[in-house]
């Protein structure tokens, strides 16, 4: 690969070889000039910030001091993620000039990696949807082809990889919004188990589903980042107390024997024949490397979305209700005199400042997830979700005990036409059939490249593993990579 | 099961969302779609199964009680929607 197209690797190696930092960040940034008035990814792009990190990653080079594992290598970012003294929006106007006093636990591990932290990038309002039309700015688009979504919600930061905006960009994924981007923009995405990296800075949807991870090119660069990533954090009590494995030093080691599980339920109605065919020739490939394909059965996810539209929702209404307009964010102008004669003043305030500020899509997930935990409606919704839940949960562990991973197609469709699943809620809930019941687990899961559309839109193959089992899905997933060469494809542009 | 206009206005209350009458005809529309999918949950058997709040076994983590730096003032009112001083300026909450 040259230029814009090369890889984190690639521009280490380039480096070590005489590039500078600053020469490779300027690339990038002519690259968002020319590229982003069309893919619209970036939400923020300091140019002057991101030059003056990559000059010191030069400074630091040429006095001899040890740099970091991503050294002078621009990472994108999803908006969700506080970034001190630059802008973090949500993709919201309830957070539209919200500027954060504190880096994110991941952002500082980047920035001890000497990372050049390119731009912001958009998303989905409060990362609530699939296809990144619900930001509150504007609708980025998938590089492969302009009239398409990218996905969601982090669709900034799998289009900005994909159209070469960036070599890696941090997502969050709470039901999908990882992997589905990933796949439909032809891109590594990965979710880690959750309490593998530490949440503290990320924007919180749904306490209990949410975690952050990267988006690559490749295997090897996901490796990497990962090791950047991954470890405990004292300040997220939910991050897990487990070494993190050196994923990039055991990643070529193909996992032999291999045991591959294909859940039945995955492969019924509503799976487009094209994506179908593209997964079972990625089986073929792996059954080439002598692993085995055996069916297994996830009886309970057919009730993974209803289950996440309760849980991710009701979670979701308690972490939204910290916006009232009181201490930071919108609040409303001007007072309804009825509304305050009615709720008094305060309430009147909270009451505007939400309505005005958020968007219909988190309007409605609050409004539900406030219902399933309403007294008389507890038990019947939240209560039951939880219990399914923890059905779907074992499912995972018993197809666990007899397979290595989980596989099949991360998306049913390919990238679906802007304003295609806008009016219909329900129908853009059910893009994220496959990608949902990980979160729900916990579990580990990636998406990486598998083919293309007879239209020439991306496809990607969903690998699942069992609770801290990243550095052999890694190594799973760089089996593929090394007989197929879709990583190595970029849209023409 | 499907939601009425009534409902809809009360849960708007509850969770501070001031909505439109146009609004609130649509979303009830809307959340009783959703509702009716979700209902399907009702015909899964779960008998003596344990809710699963959380996805991994985790107990509570403590810290020594000793105080470290925080925000400074400037730093926790520079987003402040109406700086007062040094305090955030709000509504009356007591009328």
């Amino acid at each position: 690969m040259t230029g814009i197209e090369r890889t984190a690797l690639e521009l280490l190696q380039a480096q070590a070889q005489g590039e500078t930092a600053e020469a490779i960040t300027q690339s990038f940034l002519q690259a968002i000039k020319q590229r982003d008035p069309h893919v619209k990814a970036f939400l923020h792009v300091d140019e002057a910030a991101a030059l003056e990190q990559a000059r010191a990653v030069d400074a630091k080079r040429k006095k001899g001091q040890p740099l970091g594992k991503l050294a002078g290598v621009p990472v994108a970012i999803k908006d969700v993620l506080c970034t001190n003294g630059q802008p973090t929006t949500c993709g919201s106007k309830i957070l539209q000039y919200f500027v954060p006093p504190y880096d994110a636990h991941v952002i500082t591990e980047l920035k001890q990696a000497d990372a050049v932290l390119i731009g912001k990038t958009n998303m989905d309002e409060f990362a609530m949807g699939s296809s990144t039309e619900n930001s509150a700015f504007f609708t980025t688009r998938n590089p492969w082809d302009l009239e398409r979504i990218p996905g969601g919600s982090s669709g900034g930061s799998a289009a900005a990889v994909a159209a070469c905006e960036a070599p890696l960009s941090l997502g969050s994924d709470t039901g999908g919004s990882i992997r589905q981007p990933a796949s439909l923009c032809g891109i590594v995405g990965m979710k880690p188990t959750y309490g593998r990296v530490s949440r503290y800075g990320l924007v919180a949807f749904a306490s209990s589903l949410d975690q952050i991870g990267p988006f690559t090119h490749d295997m090897s660069d996901c490796a990497l980042i990962m090791e950047v990533l991954a470890g405990r954090d004292a300040r997220d009590s939910t991050s897990i107390n487990q070494p993190v494995p050196p994923y990039s030093k055991t990643l070529d080691q193909p996992v032999k024997p291999l045991t591959i599980g294909v859940a039945k339920e995955y492969f019924s109605e509503g799976l487009d024949k094209e994506v179908e065919k593209s997964i079972r020739d990625a089986l073929k490939v792996y059954e080439s490397f002598g692993a085995k394909v055996k069916e297994v059965s996830l009886p309970n996810s057919p009730y993974a979305v209803a289950v996440y539209y309760l849980v991710a929702t009701a979670e979701a209404s308690s972490n939204l209700a910290r916006y009232d307009g009181m201490h930071y964010g919108y609040r409303t102008k001007k007072l309804d005199p009825a509304l305050v004669e009615k709720q008094g003043a305060m309430i009147a305030t909270f009451m505007q400042s939400r309505g005005e500020g958020f968007g219909k899509e988190v309007q409605r997930r609050i409004m539900l997830g406030t219902y399933a935990l309403s007294s008389g409606y507890h038990d019947e919704y939240y209560g039951k979700a939880l219990k399914v839940r923890r059905l779907i949960k074992d499912d995972f562990d018993r197809a666990f005990a007899e397979c290595d991973v989980v596989m099949g197609p991360t998306s049913p469709t390919a990238a679906f036409k802007i304003g295609e699943k806008a009016d219909n809620p329900l129908a853009m809930y059910l893009s994220d059939i496959y990608t949902i019941s990980c979160n729900l687990a916990g579990i580990a899961g990636i998406s990486i490249p598998c083919g293309f559309t007879k239209s020439g839109l991306p496809i990607g193959l969903q690998i699942l593993a069992a609770p801290f089992e990243e550095e052999k899905l890694l190594r799973i997933a760089r089996m593929h990579e090394t007989a197929s060469g879709w990583h190595t494809k970029r849209p023409k542009m | 099961m499907a939601i009425e206009k009534e409902q809809v206005q009360w849960v708007a209350t509850l969770a501070r969302l001031q909505l439109s009458d146009a609004d609130l005809a649509k979303m009830t529309q809307q959340l009783s779609a959703i509702l009716e999918y979700v209902d399907q949950l009702k015909k899964v058997p779960t008998d003596g199964v344990e809710p699963l709040a959380h996805p991994l076994k985790v107990s509570n983590v403590f810290r020594d009680d000793a105080p470290v730096p925080s925000l400074t003032v400037d730093a926790a009112l520079a987003n402040a929607p109406d700086r007062t001083g040094d305090f955030f300026g709000v509504p009356p909450i007591l009328d």
